[in-house]
């Protein structure tokens, strides 16, 4: 072919390609098309938690959330309110609550280039300081099409807080569409 | 030869024991330098079973409600649904074995569900009982 053609067809591929970039679902967005992934500073998902204090501390009695799901201040307001953290009491001396907080603090949504933690961001009020991740409005509309019964009623899952339930990676800071099961239900079929 | 390896074996089996022995006997001289003693394991069981009531919600507390009656079995927490592992001594040979941890514990728990820090004669007791299953 000739040197017009050439200069075309690769304009044309460039372009194709760009658009297939951002005509991904939403999920396949936080993951990156291919040009993102190249040429793109952010990392898929969200950070994972690294820290083993933290893992055995925090992950004594729930999922160890990863830090990159709120911002600091919410982490500083949690840290603050440790003997009514949701109704328990999860009092620790000041010297270790300062090593969690600062981890927590050092590793938030508002820091970190982590997809998910800047579209948490993105979607959340300046003046918004929510101590509960399920309340932050882009999990609540990623969590949009659920039902009770999956949910609240489904005694394998029980409540919206326990994420590794249905998101077989959350541990991993991973948490595509791709990979959840709902106990008593299956795999997340997108309509 | 054979003795040698008998014995060495024994007391390396006897370690995570003693380690709890170790833990609980620390806890315990400390109370009782704070007055507390001589401790139950019979009256730590009854502090075990007590309910109370939570001065805010009104609700019913009890130890059991999430390590459950029977402490050689699983527990599990009511609200994250947590398993908790058995705390007593004789099926669970990590339980108890690091202060610092039994303090955490107790200063959390007994906040929580009695809406009080337990005395020195109440967490010694709590302790005669677990050593005691």
């Amino acid at each position: 072919m000739n040197h017009k053609t050439l200069v075309i067809s690769l304009l044309i591929s460039a372009v194709m390609l760009s658009i297939s970039g951002t005509a991904m679902s939403d999920d396949d967005y936080e993951r990156g098309g291919f040009l993102n992934r190249w040429f793109g500073d952010s990392k898929p998902g969200v950070a994972p938690v690294e820290n083993p204090y933290y893992l055995e501390e925090c992950g004594s009695c729930h999922f160890a959330y990863q830090p990159g799901l709120l911002p600091a201040r919410s982490w500083s307001k949690l840290m603050a309110g440790l003997d009514d953290h949701f109704g328990e009491n999860a009092e620790l001396p000041a010297e270790d609550a300062k090593i969690l907080e600062d981890y927590l603090v050092g590793n938030s949504a508002d820091k970190s280039n982590h997809k998910r933690s800047k579209k948490i961001m993105k979607r959340m009020p300046s003046t918004d300081t929510p101590l509960r991740i399920t309340e932050t409005r882009y999990f609540i509309k990623k969590h949009d099409e659920l039902s009770r019964n999956m949910v609240q009623g489904n005694p394998q899952v029980e409540s919206i807080s326990r994420c590794d339930s249905c998101h077989k990676q959350a541990a991993k800071g991973s948490f595509e569409e791709d990979e959840i099961e709902i106990p008593g239900f299956g795999r997340w079929e997108d309509d | 030869m054979n003795r040698k390896l008998i014995l060495v074996t024994a007391l390396i089996l006897a370690m995570p024991l003693s380690l709890q022995a170790g833990a609980i006997s620390d806890l315990q001289a400390n109370y009782q330098a704070k007055g507390a003693g001589p401790f139950s394991a019979v009256a730590g069981e009854k502090l075990w079973s007590k309910s109370f009531t939570d001065a805010k919600s009104g609700k019913m507390r009890n130890c059991t409600t999430c390590h459950t009656a029977d402490l050689t079995k699983l527990g599990k927490h009511v609200r994250t649904g947590k398993v908790i592992e058995p705390m007593a001594v004789s099926v669970n040979a990590k339980r108890f074995t690091e202060v610092k941890k039994i303090k955490k514990w107790f200063v959390r728990n007994c906040k929580w569900t009695f809406g009080r820090e337990c005395t020195a004669q109440e967490k010694g007791d709590f302790l005669a009982f677990f050593s005691s299953l």
